[in-house]
C-alpha cells in the first residue's frame, strides 16, 4: 500500500495494564499496532511503557509530530481530550513518574529542538488490582481509537488547529 | 494552639503516602509520623495462581523496578521447582539473572542521582524549583553534561534489561529454574563495542567520574552533608558468602551502628526467624524489626548506605577502590549519615557497571543450558537486593500448583522507620516555630525522603494528580495552611 503522507508520527501509550482503566493507553497502542501499516502509514510508530521514562526524550527527536495516550482520572475530562504539550522543565517529587513537557525538555536539551507532541486523555473510572478495563472506559477507548485514526489520516490538521481538536467532542 | 502540618504524596492506585507533623501550642514540633505505599491487596491477587506466573505477575507491583520482583519472585519459584536457592542454577541462568539485575541497578542509581538528587546538591535545596532540576544545573560549564549521561546511563540500562528480560514490560526472562534465552553475540557486541557512548566502559568512566563528582562537592559541603539527618541504627542487606557485596545472591547480615554483626550471615530462607513486622495504629505499612533485638531496637535501614555498612568488600576494583575511602571517612564504622546514602548510591552504581562488563566477557552468556529442575517443593522464598534495598518474595503453593500464601516485604516497608527518624530530624530543624510552609521547608523534608528513594508513585501515574500535600491543620483540625506540589514539580497554594 502507498504511503499517504510523509509524517514521522510517534504514538506512546502509558500506564499500567494490570491496573483496570490504567491500561488504557496500552490498550490503545494494542488496537492501534499493525493498523498504520496495514493502512499506509509506514512512517507512524508506536510505543508503550508503563511510565514515562528520561531516555525517551531519545524516541523523540526525530519525529515531526508525537501523541502520548494516558488515562485520566481528571473530572473535566469527560471522556476523552487532546492538548499540547508545553515544555516543562520541573522534576516531580520523585523520578519515578515523569510528565511528557519534562521530555520535551530533556529532548531539547539533547538535541536542541523537540517536535510538536499533545497528549491524549481517555478517561477511567476504576484503578483496581488486575481487574479488566470498565466497560464506562472502554467507550471511551472506542472514541479516543477514532480520533487517533483520523489524526494518523491527517496529522497536519491537528497540527495547525489544536485548538479544534482540543473542543471536539469525539463520538464513536 | 497545637498545629498538625500533613504532607500528601498522593497516588491514585498505590494508596497514599503523607508526613504528618505536630506541633504544640508553642508550634514546637512534637511528632512526625510518614505514612507511605504499601501493596496492600497484592498478596491476595496472588493467591490461587499458578506459580509459574508469579515471576511476570508482580512486575505489576511497580512500574520502576519491575525487575527486581521479577528475580525476587524467580528465585522463589526456583526452590518450588527444586532449583535450589539462588546458587543451584546453569552458569547461564545466574549470569543472565545477574546481568538483568545489575541494567536494572545501573539505570535506576543513575536516574536518581542525576536526575533526582544533583539539583538538591548543586543547585541547593532552597533554589528556586523553577530552576532547581537536571537541566537547571546543565546550566553550569561544570555539570552540562549531566542530564544527557543520566539519560544515555538509564538507556544503557534498559536495554541490557530487554535484552536479558525479552521485553521491558512484563519481561519473561527469568522462569522457574533459569532463564528463557542466552545472550546473542550481537548483542554482547552491541554492549561491549557500541558507538560512544552506548557500551560498557563509558558507563564506567561516568559512573566513576559521578562518584568524584560527589566526592568533590562533598568536600567542599561537608557540614551540609553529614549534617543533613544522622542517626544511629542498624544496617541489614545481603552479603555474598565471602562478605563481597552481592546484590543477587547470598547470606543475611546485620550489623549495628558501631558495625557489631546484630545478624550474623544468615540463610535468608530462615528469614522469619530473625525478622518480623510491627503493626502500627495510624499506618498501613508495616515496621519490620530484627527479632532478637525487639522492635523497640531492632528497625534496620535498607538500600545502598546498609549495604556498603554491612558487606566487607567490593569485589570490582574500581569500586572497591571507592568503597575504601568510603570507609575511610568514618575509620571502617558504619556510615550513619543520610545524605551519604547518595555516595553509597553512585559506588554501586559504579560496581554495577563494572559487573556489567564482566558478565558480558563470560561466555556463558552464550550457554544453551538454561534451566534445571528437581524435586518439587511446597514453599519458596527469594531474596534480591532491588536499587533500594532488601526485597523478600515468600510463597507457598499446593498439590494444584496454585499459589496459596504469598509474603513480600518490599525495600520500602524495610526503611519505614528510618525514614520515619530522617522526617523526624529534618522536621524539628525545619518547621519547629513556623506558621506556614514554604517551598524549602517543603523541600527539605522531601530531600530527606528522596535519599531514601521510595517508591512512592510506583506502578501509576496521574497528570493532574498532587504527589505530594501539605497541610497544616490547628488543634481543632481545621486547616490553617496548605501547600500541594503537582507532579510536574510545580508547588500551588
Amino acid at each position: 500500500m502507498n504511503m499517504k503522507h510523509d509524517y514521522n508520527i510517534l504514538i506512546y501509550g502509558y500506564g499500567n495494564p494490570g491496573r483496570q482503566d490504567d491500561g488504557l493507553g496500552d490498550a490503545l497502542i494494542g488496537r492501534l499496532e499493525n493498523w498504520p501499516d496495514l493502512n499506509g502509514y509506514e512512517q507512524v510508530t508506536v510505543d508503550v511503557n508503563y511510565q514515562l521514562q528520561v531516555e525517551d526524550a531519545i524516541l523523540l527527536q526525530d519525529k515531526d509530530l508525537v501523541i502520548f495516550v494516558d488515562a485520566s482520572m481528571a473530572e473535566e475530562v469527560e471522556d476523552i481530550a487532546i492538548e499540547p504539550v508545553e515544555v516543562d522543565h520541573r522534576a516531580s517529587f520523585t523520578m519515578h513518574a515523569i510528565s511528557p513537557g519534562y521530555l520535551l525538555a530533556m529532548c531539547r536539551k539533547m538535541y536542541g529542538n523537540h517536535p510538536p507532541a499533545y497528549i491524549l486523555h481517555i478517561r477511567g473510572y476504576e484503578w483496581g488490582i488486575n481487574e479488566p478495563i470498565t466497560d464506562a472506559a472502554r467507550e471511551n477507548l472506542d472514541k479516543a481509537w477514532n480520533l487517533l485514526k483520523e489524526i494518523i489520516r491527517e496529522p497536519e490538521k491537528l497540527d495547525a488547529n489544536h485548538a479544534y481538536m482540543t473542543a471536539k467532542k469525539v463520538t464513536g | 494552639m497545637a498545629q498538625k502540618v500533613t504532607i500528601s504524596p498522593v497516588t491514585r492506585v498505590e494508596g497514599h503516602g503523607k508526613v504528618t507533623i505536630k506541633l504544640d501550642d508553642e508550634g514546637h514540633v512534637t511528632q512526625s509520623r510518614f505514612h507511605i505505599v504499601e501493596f496492600r491487596g497484592f498478596e491476595r491477587f496472588v493467591q490461587g495462581r499458578p506459580y509459574w506466573e508469579a515471576p511476570v505477575l508482580v512486575q505489576r507491583l511497580c512500574g520502576i523496578c519491575p525487575v527486581s520482583h521479577h528475580l525476587g519472585a524467580a528465585k522463589a519459584v526456583d526452590m518450588i521447582v527444586g532449583a535450589g536457592a539462588g546458587d543451584g542454577l546453569t552458569p547461564t541462568g545466574e549470569k543472565m539473572r545477574r546481568l538483568m539485575h545489575y541494567g536494572q541497578i545501573l539505570q535506576s542509581h543513575a536516574l536518581h542521582f542525576f536526575h533526582l538528587t544533583s539539583p538538591d546538591l548543586l543547585l541547593g535545596i532552597d533554589a528556586d524549583p523553577a530552576v532547581r532540576n537536571v537541566i537547571g544545573v546543565a546550566r553550569s560549564p561544570d555539570y552540562k553534561d549531566l542530564a544527557v549521561q543520566g539519560v544515555m546511563m538509564r538507556k544503557f540500562g534498559q536495554e541490557i534489561i530487554e535484552a536479558t528480560a525479552g521485553k521491558k514490560i512484563h519481561g519473561t526472562g527469568a522462569i522457574p529454574g533459569g532463564i528463557n534465552k542466552s545472550l546473542s553475540l550481537e548483542e554482547r557486541d552491541r554492549f561491549l563495542k557500541g558507538k560512544d557512548p552506548l557500551n560498557a566502559d563509558t558507563m564506567i568512566d561516568w559512573a566513576e567520574a559521578a562518584v568524584a563528582l560527589f566526592r568533590d562537592y562533598h568536600q567542599k559541603h561537608r557540614e551540609m552533608i553529614d549534617g543533613y539527618s544522622q542517626f544511629p541504627s542498624n544496617h541489614l542487606s545481603l552479603v555474598g558468602r565471602d562478605g563481597a557485596l552481592d546484590l543477587y545472591h547470598g547470606k543475611l547480615r546485620a550489623v549495628d551502628a558501631d558495625g557489631k554483626k546484630i545478624l550474623n550471615d544468615v540463610n535468608y530462607q530462615d528469614y522469619l526467624s530473625h525478622i518480623a513486622e510491627e503493626v502500627r495504629s495510624w499506618t498501613y505499612m508495616k515496621f519490620p524489626f530484627l527479632t532478637n533485638l525487639g522492635n523497640e531496637k531492632g528497625w534496620y535501614r535498607v538500600g545502598p548506605l546498609a549495604r556498603l555498612n554491612t558487606c566487607d568488600f567490593i569485589p570490582t576494583p574500581r569500586a572497591q577502590k571507592a568503597f575504601e575511602e568510603f570507609k575511610a571517612y568514618t575509620g571502617g564504622k558504619p556510615d550513619n549519615m543520610c545524605m551519604h546514602t547518595h555516595w553509597a548510591r553512585l559506588i554501586e552504581a559504579l560496581f554495577a557497571a563494572e559487573s556489567i562488563k564482566e558478565l558480558l566477557e563470560d561466555p556463558d552468556l552464550q550457554g544453551e543450558d538454561r534451566v534445571v529442575k528437581g524435586t518439587r517443593q511446597n514453599e519458596g522464598i527469594g531474596l534480591i537486593e532491588a536499587p533500594r534495598g532488601t526485597l523478600f518474595h515468600h510463597y507457598r503453593v499446593n498439590e494444584f500448583d496454585q499459589i496459596q500464601m504469598a509474603n513480600l516485604i518490599v525495600s520500602t516497608t524495610n526503611n519505614n522507620q528510618a525514614m520515619n527518624e530522617a522526617v523526624g530530624q529534618v522536621a524539628r530543624r525545619e518547621m519547629d516555630g513556623q506558621k506556614t510552609i514554604t517551598e524549602p521547608m517543603m523541600n527539605a523534608v522531601e530531600v530527606a525522603i528522596r535519599a531514601y528513594d521510595p517508591c512512592l508513585s510506583c506502578a501509576t501515574h496521574a497528570l493532574g494528580k498532587m504527589p505530594l500535600e501539605i497541610t497544616l491543620l490547628n488543634h481543632n483540625e481545621e486547616v490553617v495552611d496548605r501547600k500541594s506540589r503537582h507532579t510536574n514539580g510545580v508547588q500551588q497554594n
